[in-house]
């Protein structure tokens, strides 16, 4: 039978094409587009002097390692974290675990800013406790090391979700079990909860190092002034030095990117499909070990790291933000809120990029709310056997790293659009169009968790009443998925907000967004604006995610990220 | 209003695998209330979503009167069948107050202002929640809420009335209280009502037509009095009523109606005969001086009497009520004083 033919569906007839319409355009056309000039130019032998050039081997290197060394510092922490949030007898668990997300939504290259003002010697903060390095000594975070430390630091918090999911799934009877069969708590750890709980590790393991291979803003800031590129950075400067083989370049170095990511995400697939074990018995409640007499020491070390990686640098982001200008030390004498003054009222550029970023982020944030209202409800209650393609598909754009899209955009675009014979290259239109394909996901996940948790019934009901889709879309659906729509267009806003990979590529004069200005301060030497806009950011960031703690309770499980 | 009609009605969900509805033909006349029995998966749900709407139907089609409201190729939407439903999940809408809830069918049909005001008192005043108008439903009991979907049902005068289990999520006690205000309703309202549960007890007492259903095909339809009298094949004889169905053998002619010499020829025949499902109710089943042999198996206590299983010699088990205390293991004696051939 015809799909449309159906008219015990719900839906409309239009809905189906709309539907595939938004997907079409937001995933398949640009990457389709992106994939049909990277294997043209290598058909035509593009390929071979870009794959002959050491720059780029050395860059593919450097991406490995940095990426490879990253996942490690990943593991440790996010694993180590996950491990004693989950397992122990920890106090103050759930302020610790909101305190070690929070790393991982403040945007890279304000990461790497905030260390680089905890470190070397123009540090404000070690100048004004007189513990910085002589002048002329050199910043130790210029390195495949640093790079590879602020990676761990930026993506720990995925390995700790993904490892706490997994802890949390395992069966409370199988540790029950073992217990009543004499195991000590020692035993039942090693032999019941780490053997359950590896393939979370391995996943967690996994989108790391895809978000390592994909990252921008911290190779770009400690990479690109000690000369190491990364694939990404690497494109960016292709771009910079714009040349005639430029486009065939760059489609063939995210080709890479993206064929490594995809290595990383069917590696955390994989390990994931063993997982079905978690539906035998009651799960969702781990036994609690006791620590005993450690308690006390792990608690230490747990909060003696969170300063570290999130006080410390902070701290000396809000320092660097208030010193007159780089270098100088910072004393009560020479504290000064110029820098805000500056960037919040006397630069154009800064003011610019906050009206460009907040209203790119709402356009994206509420337009993407209709698409994904209608999507979700299509995946959800459509009945269609093409669901499963259609929402697999939504899913791409967002899991590759957002050079990949952005570099899939400008190759959409660079020529006007046919027919209409208009061009958005260079305008904000592009950008939009390209954070709505990159946000997609974001913004469908929690819309979808919200319908599946609907009962149909109350639909229904509606149907009898007599009411038409469009009034059931009004008065039924919408006010009832409403708490989730709320924290998709705040989880869309807020990383549309702070993101620099997709606008790094996209901006020109007058479109540059908040991720931008950030960066371009700091690299015309600017350090203090660049701190005091990054404050901003980060506060920025922090109030959303307390609005989105706060409404967590009543949203439907996997809603908020954090929260498992 | 009309009667509606069920004409060869089939439906198959994925396509080649066995129907979930199969082949049904129903009449329910106007103003009848019908209910639709069967075992869980028999396709009484199916049958009941398609005459919602909800569902398509693959083959045949259903009437209202004349109006076709679907057949395989076209159907009218639920939202233009004037028809309602109480849901197993009672389907109020929670951010909705009760007379919000009452009285959204007919905000959909443009009926506002003091006339919805007055429709909707009226209804929760059948069902006795006048006083509840401003409370949400999440702060109501079970009962409460299926009262308030009943009266959501009320409120629009519908052709037709469905109901899906709407007793399953309720306790005894509230069972019995939601059957009266069930009949209390078709009564008032005139309306033609098709009620589906698995449970034979609330569709003999509720509904003026029972139609019992299994792997998606359709039995028997007749009165719950025929229909506990003279059932039609081993099936219906076993969902309805309490009774035990014995092998013996075919007794001659075409007699259905047994009595107790006819069933004592048929307990003491020997031979290979062809055999035949004779259904026994426990109440016809009679200890009595002078009968056949049976023993004992188990004995339940049931407050105004006893109910026996007892086991005949050649193993098969029947049932009966005691009066008296019976111990396991004793041997009886009893006559059946009626039986139906299925």
């Amino acid at each position: 039978m015809a799909q449309s033919g159906n008219r015990g569906n719900s839906q409309p007839r239009w809905l189906f094409p709309f539907v595939v319409t938004a997907i079409f355009c937001l995933s398949v056309l640009p990457l389709g587009r992106l994939a049909a000039t990277g294997i043209a130019s290598a058909m035509q032998g593009g390929a071979r002097q870009l794959l002959s050039d050491p720059a780029l081997w050395q860059a593919v290197y450097d991406t490995l390692t940095t990426s490879f060394f990253g996942m490690i510092a990943a593991v440790l922490l996010g694993g180590g974290f996950a491990l004693l949030l989950t397992l122990f007898d920890i106090r103050g668990k759930a302020v610790l675990g909101f305190l070690f997300m929070l790393p991982t939504m403040i945007p890279p290259q304000v990461t790497a800013l905030a260390w680089i003002g905890m470190t070397g010697p123009s540090s404000a903060l070690l100048k004004a406790l007189g513990l910085a390095p002589p002048l002329g000594s050199p910043q130790p975070l210029y390195s495949v090391g640093g790079i590879a430390l602020l990676y761990g630091v930026q993506n720990a918090a995925l390995v700790y979700l993904s490892l706490r999911a997994g802890l949390l799934a395992l069966p409370r009877d199988a540790v029950e079990a073992a217990r009543l069969s004499g195991a000590s708590s020692w035993q039942v750890l090693k032999d019941v909860v780490l053997p359950l709980s590896l393939p979370g590790l391995a996943a967690g393991a996994a989108i790391a190092f895809v978000s390592c291979v994909g990252n921008f803003g911290i190779p770009a800031i400690l990479g690109i002034p000690a000369s190491i590129y990364t694939l990404p950075t690497l494109i960016y400067s292709k771009f910079a030095a714009f040349g005639p083989g430029t486009f065939a370049d760059v489609s063939l170095l995210s080709g890479m990117i993206a064929i490594l990511s995809v290595v990383g995400l069917s590696v955390e697939e994989r390990v994931l499909r063993g997982r079905d074990y978690r539906v035998i018995g009651l799960s969702g409640q781990v036994a609690v070990f006791r620590l005993g007499g450690l308690r006390y020491p792990v608690e230490m070390a747990l909060w003696l790291t969170i300063f570290v990686i999130l006080v410390m640098p902070l701290t000396a982001l809000v320092a660097s933000s208030l010193a007159p200008a780089y270098g100088v030390p910072l004393s009560p004498a020479t504290v000064t809120i110029k820098a805000y003054e500056e960037i919040l009222f006397r630069q154009a550029v800064t003011r610019t990029a906050f009206t460009n970023s907040i209203t790119l982020s709402l356009a994206t944030a509420f337009g993407l709310l209709v698409v994904t209202v209608l999507t979700g409800y299509f995946l959800v209650r459509g009945r269609s056997r093409f669901a499963p393609v259609l929402s697999a598909l939504a899913e791409i754009p967002y899991a590759l790293p957002g050079i990949v899209l952005a570099v899939a955009f400008i190759l959409l675009f660079a020529a006007p659009i046919p027919i209409v014979g208009i061009s958005i290259y260079g305008t904000i239109w592009i950008i939009l169009i390209a954070y709505f394909s990159s946000f997609f996901a974001v913004s469908l996940k929690p819309v979808v968790s919200a319908f599946r948790q609907l009962d149909p019934s109350l639909e229904e009901a509606a149907r009898l009443s007599g009411a038409g889709f469009g009034r059931r879309l009004a008065d039924i659906l919408v006010p009832l998925v409403a708490p989730a729509a709320g924290a998709s267009v705040i989880l869309v806003f807020l990383i549309a907000c702070n993101e620099l990979t997709v606008s790094a590529l996209l901006w020109s004069a007058g479109t540059q967004t908040l991720g931008v200005a950030i960066y371009n301060l700091d690299d015309s030497g600017s350090f203090n604006l660049a701190a005091a806009l990054s404050v901003l950011v980060v506060i920025m960031v922090v109030v959303m995610m307390l609005a989105l703690e706060l409404m967590a309770k009543r949203l439907p499980k996997g809603v908020v990220p954090w929260r498992s | 209003m009309a009667k509606l009609i069920l004409n060869r009605l089939s439906k198959t969900f994925d396509l080649g695998g066995r129907p979930a509805v199969n082949d049904v033909s129903l009449t329910v006349r106007e103003g009848g209330f019908l209910a639709l029995l069967g075992p869980s998966g028999c396709g009484k749900t199916t049958v009941l979503r398609m005459i919602a709407g909800f569902e398509q139907p693959t083959d045949g089609s259903i009437l209202l009167g004349e109006r076709l409201l679907a057949d395989a190729s076209d159907m009218v939407p639920p939202e233009h069948r004037n028809m309602a439903m109480v849901f197993q999940s009672y389907a109020l809408w929670p951010h909705m107050s009760v007379a919000e809830n009452v009285g959204y069918p007919l905000k959909v049909r443009g009926i506002s202002g003091e006339k919805r005001q007055r429709k909707v008192k009226g209804a929760l005043s059948a069902v006795r929640l006048e006083s509840f108008a401003d409370r949400r439903p999440a702060d109501l009991s079970g009962g409460q809420r299926q009262r308030v979907a009943l009266a959501r049902c009320l409120v629009t005068e519908p052709d037709v009335v469905l109901l899906d289990e709407p007793l399953a999520n309720l306790d005894r006690h509230l069972r019995q209280e939601m059957e009266e205000t069930f009949r209390e309703f078709h009564a008032r309202s005139g309306a033609t009502m098709i009620y589906v549960t698995h449970d034979q007890a609330e569709a003999m007492a509720l509904a003026t037509d029972v139609a019992v259903m299994s792997e998606g095909r359709l039995l028997q339809v007749a009165t719950p009095e025929e229909i506990y009298a003279r059932p039609e094949g081993r099936l219906v004889g076993g969902l309805v009523g309490q009774g035990a169905i014995l092998s013996l053998p075919s007794p001659e002619g075409d007699r259905r109606h047994l009595d107790w010499p006819a069933v004592q020829r048929l307990l003491t025949a020997e031979g290979d005969a062809p055999r035949a499902d004779i259904l026994v109710r426990p109440q016809d089943v009679e200890i009595a001086a002078e009968g056949a042999a049976v023993t004992v198996l188990s004995v339940l206590f049931e407050g105004e009497r006893y109910a026996l299983r007892l086991s005949l010699p050649d193993g098969q088990a029947l049932r009966a009520f005691s009066r008296r205390p019976v111990k396991v293991g004793e041997a009886l004696s009893i006559v059946i004083r009626s039986a139906w051939r299925l």
